[in-house]
C-alpha cells in the first residue's frame, strides 16, 4: 500500500502519498505557490524540473534555509510556510534578481501580455529594480524562417532544453558557456538553420518569456490585402479552430470555426478556404498510396518496404531527413495538406477562376511554426513562386483580429467559401493525434473491403500515450497500426523499423505532443494540459457533427479528381500532390 | 553534410578512446579529457565525431565543452603559458605577470598567437604555493616571476 504522508501547508494539514514535492501538495491543498522554470504536464509527459530559478521557495520550519517547494518532497509532520514575510520578500528578491539581467523592453516585447517573468513581477509588487548594473549579456539575436531567438531575454529556465532533448529527441538546442556568457544554442553557436531543428516550435510552445518567439508574418499580410494587384486567400488549418477562442477569452475547447472564417472576412480576404479540404485530398492520395504498398507488399514484390508513414507533419518531415537519412523511402510521398491546399489553389482553381499565378496569394493560418519553414522549401515553388506565400499561426491570427477592431465575440457565424473549403469530419481530426490515422482507415477500409463502415470512429487509435497500437480486420488481413505522437515518442518508432523489429503497417506521426492541437504556434498552454484535452474534444465534436464523416466521400474532392485530377496516384496527381526527401543529416556517419 | 578533417588515424585513435568507455554518455567528460590530451584541443570535429559514437547530440558535448574552462577549442601554442591564478600567487601579484603575458604576445587569455608558437592560460593552484606567482610553460615550472621577466621569457623561449 502507498504509504501516506502528513504534513501542514500554512493553515491546511492534508495528506499525500510519499514522494509527493511541496509543490504538488501545496496545489492539492489550492495553494498557488509561483513558479517560473517548473513545467509539470503530467500525462503528456512533458517535464522540466530543474529547481534553478527559486521563484517557488518556501519556509519549512525548523530548517535554516527556505527550500525550492518544486524540488522538496514531503515529510512526516513538517510545517510548512508558502507566504511568511521572509517567504514573500526572498521571492521577490529571487525576481529581482532575474530582472536584473533582463531587458526592460516590456512595451516591444512578443511576448508582452503573455509573459510568465512579466507576470511574476507583477504579482511581486515590484516597483524598482534595486539590482541594476554589472554585466548584462549581450546575444546575437537570430531569424529563422520560423522562430526567432533573442537570447538576451533568456532566463535560463531550460525549458526548451528539455523540450527539444527530453521530449523531441532533436538534440538542437543545448545551454553552452557559463556566466554572463551562458546562453541556450545550437552546436559551436550556429544558426537553427544549420542545426538540427525541426521546428517543431515546442520550444516557443514552453518559453516563458520573449527569448524564443514565431516570425511574425502578419504585417506581410496587412500590405498583401491592402494591395489591389494582388487576390490574397486563405486556408486554415483544422487545429486552429479548436483553440483560438481561448485567445478572446473563451473556455478550451469552444470550437470558433464560424467566427474565424467570418474574421477572416472582416480582415479582406478574397475567399476564406479550409486546409480541411486538402486533408480529405490527402487521405485519397496517402490512402491509395498505402493500399498500394499494401497489396504489392502482400504480393510479395521485393522492392517494397512497410511501414508506410504519414508525411503531413512538417517537422516530423525535417526530423527524419535530418536523423534517420536512410530511411528516407518509407514516408508516404503525399504531401502534406498545405502544400496540397496551395498547389491545388495556384493550378486548378486559378485556372478555372482565370486568376494569373503571379496575383494570387495563398497564405495559410496554422497551429504550427514549423508550416513556415515548410512554405519556403524549394520543392514547393514554381519559378520561385510558392505555393503557399506564407503561414501564420493561429497566435498571430488572434492578434491581427484584436488589432484591425474585430469585436470577435459579436462577429456572426459565416461558412467557408466553395469548392476549396468544402470538407468531411475526416479532414477536421487531423488536428488531433491519431487523426490522419482514422481518417485514412475510414477511406481504405471502405476502399478495400468494398464494404460500408457501420461505424466511422475507430476509437482505438484515439487516445493521449505517446505511442498507440491498433488493428483492424480488412477482409480478414489484419492491418497493424501505430501511432506516435512527440518526436521522442517517433524516434523509438523509427528505431524500430531500422532494427527490423517493427511490426505496423501503417504509422501515423505527429511531431507535438497530442498533435496540432498542441502545435508550436497555437495560444500558449503555460503547462497546462487540459487545454491541449479540451482543443482534442472539439475537434471530435465537429466531426461528429459533420454530415459527411469520410474524405473520399467529400463530392469536391470527386469533382477535383473528375475534372483535373483524374484518378489518386495519376500522372497529375504525383506532379502536384507528391514530393520527395532529401537527406539532411549535419553529423557525419562514421 | 560536413567531413571530417580529422586524419585517419586520429579519428580512429577517438573512435577508440570511445570503445573504452563503451560509447557511454556518462563517460563524456574522461572521454573528452583523453581526447584533448590527444590532440591538444577539442576541434569541431572531435565533438560531431564523438557525438556520432555515443549517440548523443552534438550540442550537448558543445555545451559541456564550453562550460569547463579546462577544455578548449582553440589549438595550444607549441608553448603553453599557464599562469597560476589561485590565492597565494594572485596576492603576490600573478594578475600583473598575466596582463604583461598579454601585452608582450598580443593575445587573450584562451588565445594562441597567429603564429602558433604561444597560448595563454590561467589555472588555479599547481601546488607550488612557495614559489609562487608560478607560471607553468610546457612541462617547465617558473617561480617567483615578476612582469619584468616575462620579455626576457618570451625571447628565450623563441630563440629555441
Amino acid at each position: 500500500m502507498e504509504q501516506m504522508i502528513k504534513l501542514q501547508i500554512d493553515r491546511h494539514t492534508i495528506e499525500v502519498a510519499q514522494g509527493t514535492t511541496l509543490l504538488s501538495a501545496a496545489q492539492s491543498a489550492g495553494i498557488n505557490i509561483p513558479t517560473l522554470c517548473h513545467l509539470d504536464m503530467k500525462d503528456m509527459c512533458i517535464k522540466n524540473a530543474p529547481a534553478s530559478c527559486r521563484v517557488c521557495v518556501v519556509e519549512i520550519q525548523g530548517r535554516k534555509n527556505l527550500a525550492p517547494a518544486c524540488a522538496t518532497r514531503c515529510e512526516n509532520g513538517m510545517i510548512v510556510h508558502t507566504s511568511s514575510p521572509r517567504v514573500m520578500n526572498a521571492r521577490k528578491t529571487v525576481v529581482e534578481l532575474i530582472l536584473s539581467d533582463h531587458p526592460n523592453d516590456c512595451l516591444i516585447c512578443a511576448k508582452s501580455g503573455k509573459c510568465e517573468l512579466q507576470n511574476l513581477a507583477a504579482r511581486m509588487n515590484i516597483r524598482e529594480m534595486p539590482f541594476a548594473g554589472g554585466a548584462t549579456s549581450s546575444h546575437k539575436s537570430e531569424h529563422s524562417v520560423s522562430i526567432v531567438r533573442n537570447m538576451d531575454k533568456c532566463i535560463y529556465c531550460r525549458r526548451c532544453e528539455s523540450m527539444c532533448n527530453d521530449i523531441q529527441t532533436v538534440g538542437a538546442l543545448a545551454a553552452v558557456n557559463r556566466g554572463f556568457a551562458a546562453t541556450i544554442s545550437p552546436a559551436f553557436g550556429k544558426a537553427l538553420r544549420d542545426s538540427e531543428c525541426t521546428y517543431c516550435g515546442q520550444c516557443v510552445a514552453v518559453c516563458p518569456v520573449g527569448a524564443l518567439t514565431e516570425v511574425d508574418n502578419s504585417n506581410r499580410l496587412l500590405a498583401d490585402l491592402a494591395d489591389p494587384s494582388k487576390i490574397v486567400i486563405v486556408q486554415t488549418a483544422p487545429a486552429v479552430r479548436a483553440a483560438l477562442g481561448e485567445e478572446f477569452g473563451l473556455p478550451a475547447g469552444t470550437s470558433v470555426t464560424g467566427k474565424m472564417v467570418a474574421a477572416l472576412r472582416e480582415l479582406g480576404f478574397y475567399k476564406v478556404f479550409d486546409t480541411d479540404f486538402a486533408a480529405d485530398l490527402t487521405i485519397m492520395e496517402e490512402g491509395t498510396e498505402l493500399l498500394n504498398r499494401l497489396n504489392r507488399f502482400l504480393q510479395g514484390a521485393p522492392d517494397v518496404c512497410m511501414p508506410i508513414l504519414t508525411s503531413c507533419c512538417p517537422a516530423w518531415v525535417n526530423f527524419f531527413e535530418h536523423q534517420f537519412p536512410d530511411l528516407l523511402n518509407i514516408p508516404s510521398t503525399a504531401r502534406s495538406p498545405q502544400q496540397m491546399f496551395g498547389s491545388i489553389a495556384k493550378n486548378y482553381w486559378a485556372e478555372k477562376m482565370h486568376i494569373r499565378r503571379e496575383d494570387l496569394i495563398v497564405v495559410s493560418i496554422m497551429p504550427c511554426l514549423a508550416k513556415k519553414y515548410e512554405c519556403s522549401r524549394e520543392e514547393f515553388k514554381t519559378n520561385g513562386d510558392p505555393d503557399v506565400n506564407y503561414s501564420l499561426s493561429t497566435r498571430e491570427l488572434a492578434t491581427l483580429i484584436k488589432r484591425a477592431n474585430i469585436d470577435f465575440h459579436a462577429l456572426r457565424d459565416s461558412d467557408f467559401d466553395s469548392p476549396l473549403g468544402e470538407s468531411t469530419g475526416a479532414g477536421v481530426i487531423f488536428g488531433a493525434t491519431g487523426g490522419v490515422m482514422e481518417a485514412a482507415l475510414r477511406t481504405a477500409y471502405e476502399i478495400h473491403t468494398g464494404k460500408t463502415l457501420e461505424k466511422v470512429e475507430f476509437e482505438n487509435v484515439r487516445g493521449w500515450e505517446g505511442i498507440r497500437k491498433a488493428s483492424v480486420n480488412l477482409n480478414g488481413f489484419e492491418l497493424k497500426i501505430g501511432i506516435a505522437h512527440g518526436l521522442g515518442n517517433a524516434r523509438k518508432l523509427l528505431e524500430e523499423i531500422r532494427r527490423g523489429t517493427c511490426e505496423y503497417h501503417a504509422i501515423e506521426i505527429m511531431a507535438c505532443p497530442g498533435g496540432c492541437i498542441g502545435g508550436g504556434g497555437q495560444p500558449l498552454h503555460h503547462g497546462n494540459p487540459e487545454l491541449l484535452h479540451a482543443r482534442t474534444r472539439a475537434l471530435y465534436e465537429e466531426d461528429r457533427k459533420k454530415p459527411i464523416r469520410k474524405s473520399h466521400e467529400n463530392p469536391y474532392i470527386q469533382k477535383l479528381y473528375e475534372e483535373y485530377l483524374g484518378k489518386p496516384m495519376s500522372e497529375k496527381a504525383h506532379r502536384l500532390l507528391h514530393t520527395h526527401y532529401f537527406n539532411k543529416n549535419i553529423i557525419p556517419t562514421n | 553534410m560536413s567531413e571530417i578533417q580529422l586524419t585517419q588515424e586520429k579519428a580512429d585513435t577517438l573512435r577508440n578512446i570511445c570503445r573504452e568507455h563503451a560509447n557511454d554518455p556518462g563517460e563524456l567528460i574522461n572521454i573528452l579529457h583523453k581526447t584533448q590530451d590527444i590532440l591538444g584541443y577539442l576541434p569541431a570535429e572531435a565533438q560531431q565525431l564523438i557525438a556520432g559514437e555515443l549517440h548523443i547530440p552534438v550540442s550537448r558535448i558543445y555545451g559541456v565543452v564550453t562550460f569547463y574552462s579546462f577544455f578548449s577549442m582553440t589549438p595550444k601554442g607549441e608553448h603553453p603559458i599557464s599562469v597560476c591564478m589561485g590565492t597565494a600567487c594572485y596576492v603576490r601579484g600573478a594578475e600583473k605577470v598575466l596582463d604583461e603575458f598579454k601585452r608582450v604576445l598580443k593575445i587573450n587569455v584562451g588565445e594562441t598567437t597567429a603564429d602558433g608558437r604561444f597560448s595563454l592560460s590561467s589555472l588555479r593552484c599547481v601546488g607550488a604555493c612557495g614559489l609562487a606567482p608560478v607560471v607553468l610553460i610546457g612541462e617547465k615550472v617558473y617561480g617567483r616571476v615578476v612582469p619584468g621577466d616575462v620579455e626576457k621569457i618570451i625571447s628565450d623561449l623563441t630563440k629555441q
